[in-house]
């Protein structure tokens, strides 16, 4: 028989050769975290990111190639709504997100004050350095989205965000692939789906590299931009 | 009969003779085929007969009628060439779609043996 007891909680954590920083992050959510399965989206990793999720036991996506972090990120959608998952969350594999801050993320989904919660780094003044150039990036995009949402977005390539089954089923069906975090806010205000930001602290990653360098930040943002317009005309079902 | 003449209907006679060779042999699907047939055909009979050229170049302001068939050749890349872009978009997603679906199955498979682990400890 195929009875199983629906676990609410499923973290996800996309990871793109994260071996370094993986077996810490799965530990720090093994003892902070509240109790959610764990599953580790291996995005064709060349390195032995695999080995260690299998070796640490939690459930594994391995993709045959490697999609990028939107594709990536919604095999792991895929799987909560699968398996009924109420609510997900999603994770770095690079070990900038600390697991005990996942609770403050849950608070807005519990009272359905909101349907996604982005957790930002700079919705309070703490010591998170960013260079200047992005800096100005940040706070450019800032202005813009928080016009175009009607809601305070302070920290939108936040990539630690937690989403109730609504959103599931929605990101399940459609997730950008150039810009997925960005974009996802924007498709989301677009289907009427409630984001909120929370504050929490991120550490300084142990592993891996931000995608985002500092000379690049025009280039990408005008990228992003244009990516945004796209979005605001596409068709949403 | 002019070089230009000869030289366009063998070009266009060629485009449309090599497109069926390839349709016939299964190389070329009939869905991707059309607008090359299409474009082959028009270019033919517009090369073959130079009084409909003259017509349709009047017609649209063209003072030179064979440059009518270059722009025609033109617009008609143009479009296959964004009909191949509007293919590709949606083969990347079906692309994408299959290996999501590759590795939600092999995490299922994964399970299996688990799942028959715990039913005999627990028993």
């Amino acid at each position: 028989m195929n009875l199983r007891i629906p676990m609410k909680l499923l973290i996800i954590i996309p990871a793109y050769n994260e071996e370094t920083s993986l077996s810490g992050v799965i530990w720090d959510l093994r003892k902070n975290a509240p109790p959610a399965d764990i599953l580790v989206v291996n995005d064709g990793s060349r390195d032995a990111t695999g080995r260690i999720a299998r070796e640490m036991d939690v459930k594994l996506l391995d993709l045959p190639f490697n999609l990028g972090i939107g594709g990536a990120m919604q095999a792991g959608y895929r799987y909560a709504q699968r398996n009924s998952y109420e609510i997900a969350v999603q994770f770095d594999g690079d070990g900038q997100h600390v697991a005990g801050e996942i609770k403050k993320l849950l608070q807005p989904l519990a009272t359905g004050a909101a349907d996604i919660v982005v957790g930002s780094r700079f919705l309070t003044r703490g010591n998170y350095r960013v260079s200047a150039l992005r800096g100005l990036g940040i706070w450019i995009f800032s202005f813009i989205l928080s016009r175009l949402l009607g809601t305070a977005v302070t920290d939108s390539t936040s990539g630690f965000r937690a989403a109730n089954r609504l959103v599931i089923e929605f990101f399940s069906r459609m997730y950008p692939d150039d810009y997925p975090e960005v974009e996802a806010l924007v498709l989301l205000n677009k289907v009427n789906l409630r984001m909120i930001e929370v504050a929490v602290t991120m550490r300084e990653r142990t592993g891996g590299r931000s995608s985002i360098t500092a000379v690049r930040s025009v280039y990408y943002m005008t990228k992003v931009m244009l990516a945004i317009l796209i979005d605001l005309m596409k068709k949403v079902r | 009969m002019d070089l230009l003449k000869i030289l366009s209907i063998i070009v266009s006679a060629s485009v449309l003779i090599f497109v069926v060779e390839l349709i016939r042999r299964g190389r070329l699907k009939e869905k991707y085929a059309l607008l090359w047939l299409l474009a082959g055909g028009i270019l033919l009979i517009l090369s073959a007969s130079r009084d409909l050229l003259e017509y349709l170049s009047r017609f649209v302001g063209i003072y030179y009628p064979p440059s009518l068939l270059f722009l025609l050749a033109f617009l008609f890349l143009l479009l296959i060439t964004l009909h191949f872009s509007v293919v590709i978009s949606g083969l990347s997603e079906k692309n994408k779609k299959l290996a999501q679906e590759i590795a939600l199955l092999r995490q299922e498979i994964q399970e299996v043996p688990n799942r028959k682990v715990k039913k005999q400890k627990k028993s």
